[in-house]
């Protein structure tokens, strides 16, 4: 499809820019996939050791509530995918609305997740800041370390994608993003706000349901 | 060397008075002029300029490592080990793996080289991504003054490899300050692999199919494949061991249900495939010079070119062969063990192509060559060696002693750091545009030779005898060794540091080297030397293979 | 609008999707209950990726690299089970 817009350098033609902007977006999205995967592979490897504390662990964990921030995660990802249709359409206010409803889903799974540590806190589940006696045993300590590491790095990814959205939404409001030039824009954030929300998919089951 | 085809006839030498002395119209148009202040290179998008920085901070890198490993071999020359304090020797090792690997041997040929020669030799006008690519060198800085500063502060005595429960909860130092530099550095690594990959999917010329890429192309290719799979890999692999010595999170520590060989699995996932970013830009820069010095098209070209693919796809199965005596399985050593013997097959299809290839050639005896042919030996005797401690049974006798340190040095210093070499004496007529002395590109080639078996070798003998590594006292028996090895690496210093005064000198003095000194094909030399700086006033239509000899524009008297 | 329709049934089936993982949580133990809840997440995962992240209308390579990175993160995962699948020792370890 000839899109319009404007070639940079190096570029010789708009669909050749079009999908180097996609693939280079597309290569960053896989160096995501394998930061959180040594995290995983660490994860699994607890479990195969300790497969009945691991459990034991992740049912304390508010399940519920990760089930709600899944929901408010997969709900954000649709937003920001008909604010990239909105967007290609060339319709402004129409993509950065979309866009801020997303970015409002993010802060607030954001916010859960800061009830959900404040209650882990409370319970002593908390590491670095909970009394590591009031665990129940050292594997569930582990457990709730890898734990926050991995939500903790993750909540930074919705921190980075909640003010990359907003940001968004304001340049387009004020025309300082034209559309269609730019949609690339729209699309690459678009792109690592799902990645991010992929993240969390397999983080919810893998730490929340272990059974 | 003739310059027959040098369009730009050279300003009077003996002319005080003429300004232009050193500069000739070539050059008043090329990318070295487009901007004489430092701005214009420290904000410069240009893929040549800032392969120019690279080459100037790589180099100074390579010295600071080389500089520790001075100290050490210094130190072993006595078996008492008078030099350097116990600690002041581990602080050693440990910088001069830490700079070797992340700051000169993993950027060197790529950032350099392939940074400057990927465009030109796809007929692209820059990578894909050019602010990336300088923003890429920022990060490489960033972390390179990380580590400056740890170097300064007092060091680490952990090791390159960060071992736990070592690194996590006995090594004194500044064990997190440099896992955050080498985090830093490998963002650098992943924007140059993700540009390099982009660039050479979307930019191609017209005409320019995969058939008709450079190997050079293929094997950065390759290794950019590798950066951007393993390096986060590494990453989350150093967030976790500073978070374990930090707020003691467990994951590598027994008493909380942790697995101290998780890290080792970790970290090899990443630092195995590294091993190849280190040796497969060397593997392409070899092929170049190989099919440049016999005149004549690479032999098995396809093969070549899938051998680096493929051992870039078999460098991620083979990590555990590093762990043979940790704990690992026995099961999941004799998988490794098994695993890790299949790489030899594409490495020595290279060594047969490259054979093949100089078989019956016109072969020019420049520096180049000679490069070529030692990498070539080295890589043979590393590669080698490898299968020896690839094999289980025989890796438990040579594990940890300095048969493994002569090993992966035959293929690091006597492979990378040859081809680094080799490549900058092929391509320093292209990147400044004069020639130099060949005589002594010919000499640097034969000490480096000389003086890297000489260092080298006697470590294999000593390995075999059983001097362990990383101690700097050791039995008087070993003594000998140690000083053939350490009078080797004094050689070596000087033939490393001679190079960059007779190619400074050459910078003003040399002759102007015309587009195609060494009479090779290829896009990069139909270009001006040094290029102008959108590489091609046209950008050309390719319609030949990429060792497309006997040339027929000019041929040269062999 | 027919796009906008795709995208919601595609969150319709998303949402589906985590009502079955997390009713699943509640019968499934062991290795059933691992298998199954990855396996619901990676169908959610390659309905975003389809869906939401274009590869619908993407080129070939580009859907090689998203199909890449995760064929790469299972050499990392399952070879080092070859490890922690096989040791003597299992879970003895620690006691």
């Amino acid at each position: 499809m000839a899109e319009p817009g404007f070639v940079r350098e190096p570029f010789r033609e708009i669909r050749q820019q079009h999908e180097a902007d996609m693939l280079g977006m597309y290569i960053f999205l896989a160096t995501e996939i394998m930061l959180f995967g040594g995290l995983f592979a660490a994860i699994f490897v607890v479990r195969v050791l300790h497969p009945i504390e691991v459990v034991e662990a992740s049912r304390r964990l508010h399940y519920f509530i990760g089930a709600i921030n899944t929901g408010i995660l997969l709900s954000s990802s649709l937003a920001v995918a008909l604010a990239v249709q909105a967007a290609r359409a060339a319709l402004a206010r129409r993509a950065a609305l979309f866009l801020v409803a997303a970015a409002a889903l993010g802060v607030a799974f954001l916010g859960l997740k800061a009830l959900e540590y404040s209650k882990e806190y409370d319970e002593g589940l908390l590491p670095v800041f909970s009394d590591p006696g009031r665990f129940s045993g050292p594997v569930e300590h582990l457990f709730m370390n890898l734990y926050l590491i991995s939500t903790g790095l993750h909540a930074i990814h919705v921190t980075i994608g909640v003010l990359l959205l907003g940001g968004l939404a304001l340049r387009l409001t004020g025309g300082a993003l034209r559309l269609p030039d730019r949609v690339i824009v729209v699309e690459a954030c678009g792109l690592y706000w799902h990645l991010v929300d992929v993240i969390w998919v397999f983080l919810y089951p893998v730490l929340y349901l272990a059974r | 060397m003739t310059d027959s085809n040098a369009l730009d006839s050279r300003p009077d030498r003996n002319d005080p008075h003429d300004p232009g002395l050193s500069e000739t119209m070539t050059e008043r148009e090329s990318y070295l002029r487009a901007g004489h202040t430092l701005r214009s290179w420290l904000l410069t998008t240009d893929h040549k300029r800032i392969a120019i920085l690279y080459l100037i901070t790589v180099t100074v890198f390579f010295f600071i490592g080389g500089a520790a490993a001075v100290l050490m071999r210094a130190d072993l020359v006595t078996p008492q080990g008078d030099l350097l304090s116990n600690e002041g020797y581990n602080r050693a090792f440990t910088l001069h793996g830490v700079i070797m690997v992340w700051f000169f041997l993993i950027p060197s040929i790529p950032t350099t080289f392939g940074n400057f020669l990927i465009p030109l030799m796809i007929g692209a006008r820059d990578l894909a991504f050019p602010r990336l690519n300088l923003l890429s060198w920022y990060i490489y800085m960033l972390g390179g003054l990380f580590t400056i500063y740890v170097l300064i502060a007092g060091g680490v005595d952990t090791g390159w490899t960060f071992y736990t429960p070592l690194s996590s909860m006995f090594a004194n130092g500044h064990v997190v300050l440099v896992a955050v530099a080498v985090f830093i550095v490998g963002f650098s690594s992943i924007f140059t692999g993700l540009n390099f990959i982009v660039t050479v999917h979307k930019l191609r010329a017209p005409g320019m199919t995969w058939g008709r890429l450079r190997l050079f192309i293929w094997s950065h290719y390759a290794t950019s494949l590798i950066l951007v799979l393993a390096t986060p890999v590494l990453s989350m692999t150093l967030v976790l061991m500073a978070a374990e010595r930090l707020f003691g999170i467990g994951v590598f520590d027994p008493k909380l249900g942790g697995d101290p060989i998780l890290f080792q699995h970790l970290f090899w996932f990443y630092s195995h495939p590294a091993v190849y970013i280190m040796v497969l830009p060397a593997i392409g820069v070899a092929s170049e010079l190989v099919a440049a010095a016999a005149h004549k098209p690479i032999f098995g070209y396809w093969f070549v070119a899938g051998s680096s693919i493929a051992i870039a796809i078999i460098s991620f199965l083979v990590w555990g062969h590093h762990m043979f005596v940790a704990g690992q399985s026995m099961y999941a050593s004799a998988v490794f063990s098994f695993l890790s013997l299949a790489v030899a097959v594409p490495s020595g299809i290279k060594i047969y192509n490259w054979t093949a290839t100089l078989y019956k050639g016109h072969i020019a005896l420049d520096p180049p060559f000679f490069f070529a042919a030692s990498f070539i030996g080295l890589f043979v005797v590393g590669g080698l060696t490898g299968l020896v401690v690839a094999m289980m049974a025989v890796d438990v006798h040579v594990h940890d002693t300095y048969f493994v340190i002569a090993h992966f040095h035959y293929i690091m210093v006597g492979g990378t750091v040859s081809a680094y070499f080799g490549a900058l004496h092929f391509w320093w007529p292209k990147m400044v545009g004069r020639t130099y002395f060949l005589v002594w590109g010919r000499l640097t080639a034969i000490f480096i030779f000389l003086g890297f078996n000489l260092t080298f070798f006697p470590q294999y003998i000593l390995g075999y005898l059983g001097m362990p590594r990383r101690y700097h006292v050791y039995d008087p028996a070993f003594q000998v060794l140690n000083v053939l090895s350490s009078a080797g690496a004094s050689i070596l210093a000087i033939a490393y540091v001679l190079p960059f005064a007779y190619l400074i000198y050459s910078m003003r003095y040399g002759d102007p080297a015309g587009p195609n000194p060494w009479g090779v094909t290829g896009l990069e030399w139909t270009v001006p030397s040094p290029p102008p700086k959108e590489n091609f006033a046209e950008i050309p239509v390719v319609t030949t293979g990429p060792y497309d000899y006997p040339m027929e524009l000019e041929s040269r008297d062999g | 609008m027919s796009a906008t329709r795709t995208l919601v049934l595609a969150w319709s089936a998303l949402m589906c999707l985590l009502f079955a993982t997390v009713g699943a949580s509640f019968v499934l133990t062991g290795p059933w209950s691992i298998v199954t809840s990855l396996a619901i997440a990676l169908a959610k995962a390659a309905l975003i990726f389809w869906f939401f992240m274009h590869l619908r209308e993407e080129a070939g390579l580009v859907r090689l690299v998203a199909i890449g990175a995760g064929a790469w993160l299972l050499i990392l995962i399952l070879l080092s089970m070859t490890d922690y699948a096989t040791r003597p020792a299992l879970g003895g370890m620690t006691n």
